[in-house]
């Protein structure tokens, strides 16, 4: 009871974060979309460099995401765009990793013909690869997205803003309320993200791959 | 129109295609045929440039298909794979106008070229044209895999093993179109398969290769009459020799070569003698030109013979005879029918070119059915 009124007190405040956040989810995941997808098809042209790069990427992604935003506070300072650059470079693994995996995993027989019907090198990479390899690439975006709206929260500490701001507040207070404040739209927004996503992944996907159909 | 000059292709220290030579005219049905790793589709896609030959040049219409540009050739070669390739993502007119659109077709042209093709395998437009591979049989998806090679009326079409994953009656009636659309649309198609089958089915023309090198170029009838080599004979098997019905068609097919004749002059004694040193309790007489004269048999000689007599005298002369190049099923009716468990075989200047026995005939069958049979 408590808390919906203080959602209620609250409301315009909480409407600002929320949007905030989507926003950082959206840029981040979009900036990561338009990085990981050429990148990923680079490397499925060149597999022995592939497999450091995504080596390197799982590394990356190991390394706990306060001590990405440490390090982007004290070299990009505070605000947005030091919140962004982390969040992109988070971003980019699960999209970089499916978007391969999705590619070199075409069946070599659709490749063939590709090529033996006379498609050339990129005809063949948006006729056949990137279509048959799209359930993939999107199901990467969507592990990414609901990965970033978490991530997005401890963002909050270096100021940019979001529903994190209210879980710091609450946290630098001992207050519960608060934590929850921030902490419940954002699971719900990760769940909107991922079902969201998905609708996508099933318009997006042809017919005649369909599983179901 | 497709002609391949010393064409060499290795990979490391092992060779795969080594100085292939032939050529094939214009609308001619050519399959390639072989066992595994022979060479047989390295060489289909050395034609379209897949594969680039490390020696040699392959020439179409005269000209150095190296000297053209690979796509571009591509687009003027249809192109039938074995795990079909329909691509899942494109409605049966998509795939088939894959190569029209990359040959920038309008999408009206797509349409009527869709709508023609579909009609030549009976599959209307209305109910197929706009569904995906994934919703056709397998029947249905080669069918379109053959379509889509055809789309832009390529004079040459190459096929891999394209049916060699479908039910033998799918495939059966697929074979049966092609040959039909082949005959048709006047296509030149090269054709690899490992199955006799289906080259003695579709070809004009049947390549055998073996190890990287040619063994015999022959239309499917003198193949299977004269194979050039025992590889070729196994690997006809059954079919060497065959009739219709897959059984051997000529009487010559059923006996064996080796026969023990006797001269009519010889002496009773001599050819006792003869038989027990054959194992064997009849012989076959002939003249002195080698013709047959009939049978003489170990019984009749212990019945009536005298020491010292010629053994014209105890001739048999009812033994029952058919030609080399009569009917099978005749020779095997005498053989049933007569007395002394054999049929003599005879050649058109009445010499004797083998027997028929029923161990014969077993052996005969037995080939027919699943190749060589050690004796």
């Amino acid at each position: 009871m408590k808390l919906i009124t203080l959602y209620a007190d609250h409301s315009l405040a909480l409407l600002s974060s929320l949007t905030t956040h989507i926003m950082l989810v959206i840029v981040s995941v979009g900036l990561g979309t338009i990085i990981a997808i050429p990148l990923a098809v680079l490397l499925t042209r060149t597999k022995r460099v592939a497999a450091i790069v995504l080596a390197i990427a799982q590394a990356v992604q190991t390394i706990p995401g306060l001590v990405m935003l440490g390090f982007a506070l004290v070299t990009l300072g505070i605000g947005k765009a030091p919140a962004l650059a982390t969040l992109t470079i988070y971003s980019i693994l699960p999209i970089l990793h499916n978007t391969y995996t999705g590619i070199t995993e075409v069946l070599e027989a659709y490749t063939d013909a590709a090529v033996g019907i006379g498609m050339t090198k990129s005809q063949v990479l948006f006729n056949v690869e990137l279509p048959l390899a799209l359930p993939a690439i999107i199901g990467g975006i969507r592990i990414s997205a609901v990965y970033i709206v978490s991530w997005a929260t401890l963002a909050g500490m270096i100021g940019a803003g979001g529903l994190g701001d209210w879980i710091w507040t609450g946290l630098a207070t001992y207050n519960t309320d608060y934590i929850l404040l921030g902490a419940i739209p954002s699971a719900i927004l990760a769940l909107l993200f991922s079902a969201a996503i998905g609708m996508l992944q099933r318009l997006l996907t042809p017919r005649g791959l369909r599983r179901d159909s | 129109m497709i002609e391949f000059r010393n064409v060499t292709k290795r990979y490391g220290s092992v060779t795969i295609l080594d100085e292939v030579s032939f050529t094939i005219k214009r609308g001619q049905f050519v399959v390639l045929i072989g066992p595994s790793g022979c060479g047989k589709t390295t060489t289909l896609r050395t034609i379209n440039r897949l594969i680039e030959p490390k020696a040699g040049t392959v020439f179409i219409d005269g000209k150095d298909v190296t000297l053209q540009n690979a796509v571009e050739l591509r687009r003027k070669i249809g192109y039938v794979i074995q795990q079909i390739g329909l691509f899942p993502n494109m409605t049966v007119q998509q795939n088939i106008s894959v190569v029209p659109k990359l040959l920038k077709y309008t999408p009206s042209q797509c349409q009527q070229i869709t709508r023609d093709l579909l009609t030549l395998v009976d599959m209307p437009y209305e109910e197929h044209a706009h569904k995906y591979p994934s919703e056709l049989s397998g029947g249905q998806q080669q069918r379109i895999g053959v379509l889509r090679a055809l789309a832009a009326s390529p004079p040459i079409v190459l096929m891999d093993e394209p049916f060699g994953a479908l039910d033998p009656v799918t495939r059966d009636s697929l074979q049966e179109e092609v040959k039909r659309i082949q005959r048709k649309l006047k296509k030149t198609i090269v054709f690899v398969t490992h199955d006799m089958d289906e080259a003695l089915r579709l070809a004009d023309t049947i390549i055998f290769m073996d190890q990287g090198r040619i063994l015999q170029m022959a239309s499917p009838e003198e193949m299977l009459h004269k194979p050039a080599g025992p590889i070729i004979k196994n690997f006809l098997g059954r079919h060497a020799e065959e009739g219709a019905n897959g059984a051997p068609k000529r009487a010559e097919a059923f006996m064996k070569k080796r026969v023990y004749t006797v001269h009519e002059s010889a002496k009773t004694l001599e050819s006792i003698e003869r038989m027990r040193k054959r194992e064997v309790n009849s012989l076959v007489v002939i003249d002195d030109d080698d013709h047959y004269l009939g049978t003489v048999s170990i019984e009749a000689i212990k019945e009536r013979g005298k020491a010292g007599r010629v053994i014209s005298e105890y001739i048999n002369t009812d033994t029952l005879t058919v030609n080399r190049s009569d009917d099978a099923k005749e020779a095997l009716d005498k053989l049933l029918a007569s007395s002394e468990n054999y049929v003599i075989v005879l050649n058109d200047d009445r010499s004797v070119a083998g027997i028929i026995t029923r161990t014969s005939t077993a052996k005969a069958m037995g080939e027919a059915l699943w190749g060589e049979i050690e004796s």
